[in-house]
């Protein structure tokens, strides 16, 4: 265990306070914002930014701490980078099959409409 | 650990806080399902940045394990939900 520096506390409470302050933005958009393929955009800020600020910070106090490169923390926004992609995509498929089943009338027909006469209902 | 990282820590966990209730009341509101199943999926995630400042607030390495299994059972409950919205079942 070392001593922390002074300017490693201030760099890792700035990134903390970014991520604090974009995680609130991204709620608020969230929250607010009109239809589920507009509220879809916002939480992009808490997966990106809140992640990367956290674990930047956590990578460069953990080593200052235990004196030696620990670069663990940065395998969560890397992980993330893999699996928030399938779980969004797999949504707006959700809210895009949904909305057409309830027969909207501005939703956009199915890339291919009709496959060997019969009509395709998959999104 | 100084005071200055102390009160970042202690307003960067209530920012979380605040982030959590709003996102609960869409959970709590949203019109339809999908609503709800993103809402869950960003608490997962929310929560599981709370748990990584907290490793930094006891400056604990242990803390980080529980963070990456909280983000990989998010991922698999999420897309499961999503998947039973979309087919009626998870596994075909």
């Amino acid at each position: 265990m070392n001593a922390v520096p002074f300017w490693v506390e201030a760099v890792v409470a700035l990134l903390l306070v970014a991520s604090g302050l974009f995680v609130v933005i991204a709620a608020l958009g969230f929250l607010r914002l009109p239809g589920f393929f507009l509220r879809m955009h916002p939480p992009a800020l808490t997966y990106t930014v809140g992640s990367w600020c956290v674990a930047l910070a956590g990578t460069l106090y953990f080593s200052m701490l235990e004196g030696r490169l620990a670069l663990h923390p940065l395998l969560i926004p890397v992980f993330l980078a893999i699996t928030v992609p399938v779980t969004t995509l797999l949504l707006a498929r959700v809210a895009l099959f949904r909305r057409r089943l309830a027969g909207k009338a501005d939703t956009p027909p199915p890339l291919i409409a009709k496959e060997g006469g019969e009509e395709r209902t998959r999104p | 650990m100084s005071p200055l990282l102390f009160y970042a820590i202690a307003f960067t966990l209530g920012c979380y806080a605040v982030a959590c209730v709003m996102v609960l009341v869409r959970l709590l509101r949203g019109p339809r399902a999908q609503d709800r199943v993103f809402a869950l999926d960003l608490l997962y995630f929310q929560a599981m940045l709370v748990v990584l400042v907290t490793g930094i607030l006891h400056g604990s390495d242990r803390y980080f394990e529980v963070a990456l299994l909280i983000a990989l059972f998010g991922f698999v409950s999420s897309a499961g939900m999503a998947k039973f919205i979309l087919r009626g079942e998870v596994i075909e």
